[in-house]
């Protein structure tokens, strides 16, 4: 009964979803406010609709209604229950629903926080979510549909993926389509802002705080994803340029542009046409994301050309959006009026190289994931583009972007003073040159790119630090003045330096981790030891544990140092009945900010095991960054100037008010 | 049968087993780093995006051997990288060399950072050189008025 009430409640929200792309968008044709007012309860209502279709597939999961075929191929009844929850969106079907559902949450955002919006911006802005809504609806109700039945019921389940059964399911899918369905908004805005012809700073400050929410999720869900495949794959590797990674980080590049280029156009009523674009190229990045996972592309052209229902849906909907918001961008572009003229070495100069980077950095992304796959379609000629590819046509490119980071902020706008810029960051760069020496002394040198990285990596948290310094005067006047003028600082000054800095100490995490990691790849009978990093490691022996759905070998390690147990590792090597499908369960300990890692390989003749041990120094600083980086966005967020939904300012609110 | 063999290759990733292993390990340190950095850069044709490195296949263990015995036989890396290529292909590799297939790949970057740097240049130099109108006789004579109250107030 759930699945059918479901099943008709997704029927009623792609209606619902059809009314809001029509109704609200000709009546702003017609500057009709009734039709135009029809698009916030509806907007409600297809929230309503999704979420009780979203929910009701929770229920079946919870409940392990194996009659239901997504429920039967994806769930297990002894699975534990958190799994059942997440296990909702660990495979196509239910993650498509998952997307849907965030979109109209977004959706019903707009329509709530979206009051003081202009009424024509409003209804074309809920028109076009309205638009996505009801194509990804259809995608669902036609081709993977969670909520078919199996006649007759299977008693068992088949289980969900062993890989996906673990926490990061149920944090990392959620976060990340957050951000990928929330730069829809941007998107939104972009296109209503062409069909209307007219765009402001106004709309700027209306576009920033969504593309920052959307962006501060992605950043959270990819640095998720990078940690949980870190601990659950079993070889220590945080980022490895797959092309599902690559579909995530390309928004992300994008997303992130975006957010400096509306700052320029919020504050200098310049770039733009260029923010209209970026705003659509980042969706249309999220939206290439979806095709590329979900089409099975990616797995191979085969497989994509032996069922190609699914893919041939998504290229039409990427086909339709992206082909007709850039057709559209082609035709009224052109009549959105330049604004703010600037010199190149300004504040709005730096921003513009930003945006140079970071989209010559996504076009890079976006070439190395599709060339093999159009180089193999055109020419049957098979190759790789693999992690070497990435790491040497990005890398400079990083490197430059995070050295000129500090700059930016220490120029004005209009017109910047590049010497007194670099003036000022002597004390950082002298401290990054400090750090980086002291490094290579200590390690006795190393990969050349890595001491760059290094030296980038510094420099950027120093000098987010010089600009914070400088704002509030430190050492140049009082504590305490500087003090007040640290309170006076408007939040979104802290949030800059705070997420530039995060970026910085992410480098300089990538950069310990790749450059002076330590590994030992041994054979270990019990009572052995093996020492890495000043650490004793002694092998104690295996044992078998069960688990609801698996069966373990857990091996078991005391970490030493001087003769002192400072810490127990227990790796496993787990295997999932239901489908008799092995996994890594790596043993991880963090000391200070580096990690030590275990993993168990097979055992051998005579009671051996083979393990791998790593000791990564400052390895927690890749997803620690990324959480300061988020900080940074959030603080910013919260600015008054910014917040969602910014109430008028309070004299124009005095002003409406009649006299007493 | 080829798709048989995929299936295959596919069930057999599955058995568990390991990345590099202990027994595979060249007793030469520095022949084995040149085998570990050679083997990151080697793709595990069965695997999805996986260095024989980091892979469990059995065909990743193949080519892991096969790497150390060319080394052990005396074969420079770049060798070592040729053999691989006739035996299996460009596939292999993970980072594509440069070939006239492979110019575009590597090119992009440098394309778009030099055209866009371009386009800037040229877009924001000729806004720079746009002047903005002279006032019209109206508007000067009520920027007159304006400036006049503003002095007297």
């Amino acid at each position: 009964m759930i699945a059918e009430l479901s099943h008709y409640a997704l029927v009623l929200a792609f209606v619902l979803a059809l009314v809001q792309t029509f109704v609200p968008v000709w009546g702003a044709a017609r500057n009709d406010t009734t039709l135009m007012a029809v698009g916030e309860p509806v907007a409600f209502a297809g929230l309503g609709f999704v979420a009780f279709a979203f929910f009701g597939l929770m229920a079946l999961y919870v409940g392990s209604d194996f009659s239901v075929a997504n429920v039967y191929e994806n769930s297990h009844s002894a699975m534990a229950l958190v799994y059942k929850f997440t296990a909702v969106w660990g495979n196509h079907e239910g993650s498509m629903l998952l997307w849907v559902f965030v979109l109209a949450i977004f959706s019903a955002l707009v329509a709530l926080f979206g009051r003081h919006l202009p009424d024509r911006l409003r209804a074309n802005v809920l028109g076009v979510e309205g638009a996505i809504a009801a194509a990804f609806l259809l995608f669902i109700l036609a081709t993977s549909n969670p909520f078919l039945r199996l006649d007759p019921a299977p008693a068992e389940g088949r289980d969900l993926n062993p890989i996906l059964q673990d926490l990061g399911l149920a944090i990392h899918p959620p976060l990340l389509y957050l951000g990928y369905v929330g730069f829809s908004i941007a998107f939104a805005f972009a296109v209503a802002a062409l069909i209307e012809g007219k765009i402001d700073a106004a709309w700027a400050r209306w576009v920033r705080p969504w593309t920052l929410t959307a962006w501060i999720f992605l950043t959270l869900g990819i640095s998720m994803g990078s940690y949980w495949a870190y601990y659950e794959l079993g070889w220590g590797g945080f980022w490895f340029w797959d092309p599902v990674e690559n579909a995530s980080v390309m928004p992300w590049l994008a997303g992130t542009a975006l957010l400096h280029s509306a700052v320029v156009m919020e504050k200098r009523d310049a770039l733009k046409v260029w923010t209209i674009l970026l705003a659509i190229l980042t969706f249309s990045l999220s939206l290439l994301g979806t095709f590329l996972v979900r089409s099975g592309v990616l797995t191979s052209v085969h497989a994509f050309a032996t069922d190609p229902t699914r893919g041939v849906f998504i290229l039409i909907i990427l086909v339709l959006f992206i082909g007709g918001s850039l057709v559209l961008f082609a035709v009224r572009g052109a009549e959105l009026k330049q604004g703010g003229i600037f010199a190149p070495v300004s504040r709005e100069g730096a921003l513009v190289i930003n945006n140079l980077l970071l989209t010559t950095a996504a076009a890079t992304v976006l070439t190395g994931t599709l060339y093999p796959l159009a180089l193999e379609a055109l020419t049957a000629d098979k190759i790789s583009v693999g992690p070497p590819f990435f790491n040497r046509s990005l890398g400079p490119l990083f490197l430059l972007l995070l050295a000129l980071m500090p700059f930016g902020p220490l120029l004005a706008w209009k017109r910047g003073d590049a010497y007194g810029a670099a003036q000022r960051l002597t004390y950082a760069a002298g401290a990054a040159l400090i750090v980086a020496a002291l490094v290579l002394y200590s390690t006795q040198g190393g990969p050349l790119l890595a001491m760059a990285g290094l030296l980038a990596g510094v420099f950027a948290v120093t000098g987010a630090l010089t600009e914070l310094a400088d704002r509030v005067a430190l050492f140049r006047e009082p504590l305490a003045a500087s003090f007040a003028r640290a309170k006076g600082l408007p939040r979104s000054a802290w949030g800059t330096s705070i997420a530039h800095a995060g970026i910085g100490i992410s480098l300089i995490g990538v950069v310990a981790e790749t450059g002076w990691s330590e590994e030992r790849i041994a054979s270990l009978k019990p009572g052995e030891n093996v020492s890495i990093a000043g650490f004793e490691l002694l092998y104690k022996g295996i044992d078998e544990r069960t688990g609801p759905n698996w069966r373990a070998e857990v091996g078991h390690f005391d970490v030493r140092v001087g003769g002192v147990t400072v810490a127990t590792l227990d790796p496993a090597k787990r295997v999932y009945l239901a489908r008799n499908q092995p996994t890594t369960e790596a043993g991880i300990k963090t000391f200070g900010l580096g990690q030590l890692y275990v993993s168990l390989g097979d055992s051998e003749a005579g009671g051996a095991i083979s393990a791998r041990i790593y000791w990564k120094p400052y390895v927690t600083l890749i997803w620690l960054g990324t959480i300061v980086m988020a900080l940074g966005g959030m603080l910013s967020l919260s600015d008054r100037r910014l917040r969602v939904g910014a109430p008028r300012p309070a004299a124009r609110r005095a002003a409406a008010t009649p006299a007493e | 049968m080829r798709g048989l063999f995929l299936v295959l290759a596919f069930l057999l990733s599955l058995t568990p087993a390991f990345a590099v292993q202990p027994g595979e390990q060249l007793a030469d340190p520095a022949l084995e780093a040149r085998a570990r950095a050679l083997s990151k850069n080697l793709r595990c044709m069965v695997c999805q995006n996986e260095s024989i490195d980091e892979s469990n296949a059995p065909l990743a263990k193949d080519l892991r051997i096969l790497v150390r015995e060319r080394i052990q036989a005396g074969d420079s890396d770049a060798a070592v990288r040729e053999f691989l290529v006739a035996r299996y292909g460009e596939f292999v590799l993970l980072e594509p060399r440069l070939r006239s297939r492979t110019l575009l790949l590597w090119g992009i970057p440098l394309l778009v950072l030099v055209i866009g740097g371009t386009a800037l240049a040229i877009s924001l130099s000729r806004r720079r050189q746009t002047h903005p109108k002279a006032l019209s006789t109206a508007e000067k004579k009520r920027l007159d008025v304006l400036l006049r109250t503003n002095k007297k107030s």
